[in-house]
């Protein structure tokens, strides 16, 4: 009555995997849209009230408008963070992934990309749109993108460390900002120096190395952190 | 405290698999929970072709043991070995050759029967869609693959699990509780899959109240 569909011994790569896992993150994006469109809107909201709570002139909006442009972003980040494991905790799929034979520091890579892809890339997409309601001084457009492009990512990545080490937790409430806000301050600071900084002259591939270095860094190491998390979280 | 009962029976229906050595044994396990022993000098062994059962009231620490043995576990003290290793030096062969299944069964809402059974499938070996979509109808879940599975019952999401039993190539199992949500036709097919999956040399660790009507089937009591 009941066989076994195929019993031949194949084994998966770690690349099927790692697809395979990617995949699913988008899916599960697509099917819960919301979880999405909340951190995007609300990097909009954010980025709309400075010129509402400053001043709308261009003159004084121009000098802080790649910090608010920042700020936003990060905070879109960390608001976008919290979902990142928390239904594959209480769904029991993060146990699966965890026994998988598969290195788990490529389950979570996968899983921090597919997360970088529905919610910082928007972010950095829209950016220059943002600036030029900001008044970012010209010249400075391309600087700002290629900063936020290279930063946010490194923002998800160490954000998930924070995620993982939270996620058993009953009420987090503002835990994950304080684990999670002081590793991202440096590229903040990286971020927005790059922006005034090359306004007053200074070259940009400095500033660009320094972003490049920091999201290598974290692009290698922080997946490895999440995951012992995620196991500590889990046992 | 606890100790391995081996009540095994005759062993007449099943022929004895070719390899006799022990695939998981455990030897002097101690688990500790908030200042409660939860079992002590706890030894048990797996061999292929075994469904062994484990016992116990609630919080004997059944799925604390469970859990254990599958590494999620770490707060312990013991030996477990994988044919004859230690667990830890023999990790990816372990993990290759295990299948677990927990209360939380791994079977996300959002996502339909297929993409679920998919993914996790494809955590462990290499499947294509026409032995999936095999695998669900043979679990009764035809016609419900592209559903998402919030719209379906706790019974169809653990039967969403369970389809994974017939097409991981893992030679142990760990089920925690899967017989909590299936109803009766639901009950045998398992029940099925376990004497099948013993009979071809499997090993089936599970933990439930319900009487367990597979041949040859061996008890552990956590008391």
């Amino acid at each position: 009555m009941v066989e076994r569909i195929d019993s031949r011994p194949r084994s998966s790569t770690t690349t099927t995997a790692f697809v395979a896992t990617l995949k699913r993150e988008l899916i599960l994006a697509y099917k819960r849209k919301h979880d999405v469109v909340n951190p995007f809107m609300f990097f909009l909201i954010v980025a709309t009230l400075f010129p509402i709570g400053i001043s709308p002139e261009p003159e004084r909006l121009s000098l802080i408008a790649a910090g608010a442009l920042w700020i936003a972003a990060l905070l879109a980040s960390l608001l976008a963070m919290d979902n990142l494991y928390r239904a594959d905790y209480e769904d029991g799929s993060l146990e699966q992934m965890l026994l998988s034979p598969q290195p788990l520091y490529f389950m979570v890579l996968a899983k921090n990309i597919g997360h970088w892809l529905v919610s910082g890339l928007p972010v950095v997409l829209v950016s220059p749109l943002i600036a030029y309601m900001l008044s970012l001084p010209e010249g400075s457009y391309m600087t700002l993108f290629l900063t936020l492009l290279m930063g946010t990512p490194v923002l998800s990545l160490l954000g998930s460390i924070g995620v993982a080490l939270t996620v058993g937790l009953g009420s987090r409430g503002l835990i994950l900002a304080v684990i999670t806000l002081p590793m991202s301050v440096p590229v903040l600071i990286a971020g927005t120096m790059a922006v005034t900084e090359t306004q007053n002259g200074a070259s940009l591939a400095g500033y660009l190395a320094i972003m490049g270095a920091l999201l290598l860094g974290t692009l290698t190491l922080a997946p490895l952190a999440s995951a012992a998390a995620l196991r500590i979280s889990v046992s | 405290m606890s100790h391995a009962t081996q009540a095994s029976e005759s062993t007449d229906s099943v022929t004895p698999p070719p390899n006799t050595e022990l695939l998981l044994a455990a030897r002097n396990l101690f688990c500790e929970r908030d200042d409660r022993v939860l079992f002590k000098n706890l030894d048990f062994a797996v061999r292929p072709g075994q469904v062994l059962q484990v016992r116990g009231s609630n919080g004997s620490g059944k799925t604390t043991l469970l859990r254990i043995v599958c590494g999620l576990n770490d707060s312990y003290e013991g030996e477990l070995s994988w044919c004859g290793e230690p667990v830890a030096d023999v990790a990816d062969d372990f993990y290759a050759n295990l299948l677990f299944l927990g209360h939380r069964v791994g079977v996300s809402k959002a996502l339909t029967p297929l993409e679920n059974l998919r993914w996790t499938c494809t955590l462990n070996s290499a499947v294509d869609d026409a032995e999936l979509l095999a695998a669900l109808a043979t679990v009764g879940l035809r016609g419900f693959e592209e559903s998402q599975c919030f719209t379906l019952s706790a019974g169809q999401q653990q039967r969403v699990a369970l389809a994974r039993l017939l097409l991981s190539p893992a030679r142990l199992w760990v089920l925690d509780e899967p017989f909590t949500t299936l109803d009766v036709r639901g009950v045998t097919q398992l029940e099925a899959m376990l004497h099948n999956h013993a009979a071809q040399g499997g090993s089936v660790l599970v933990t439930t109240h319900h009487p367990l009507n597979v041949p040859d089937l061996e008890v552990l009591d956590l008391g």
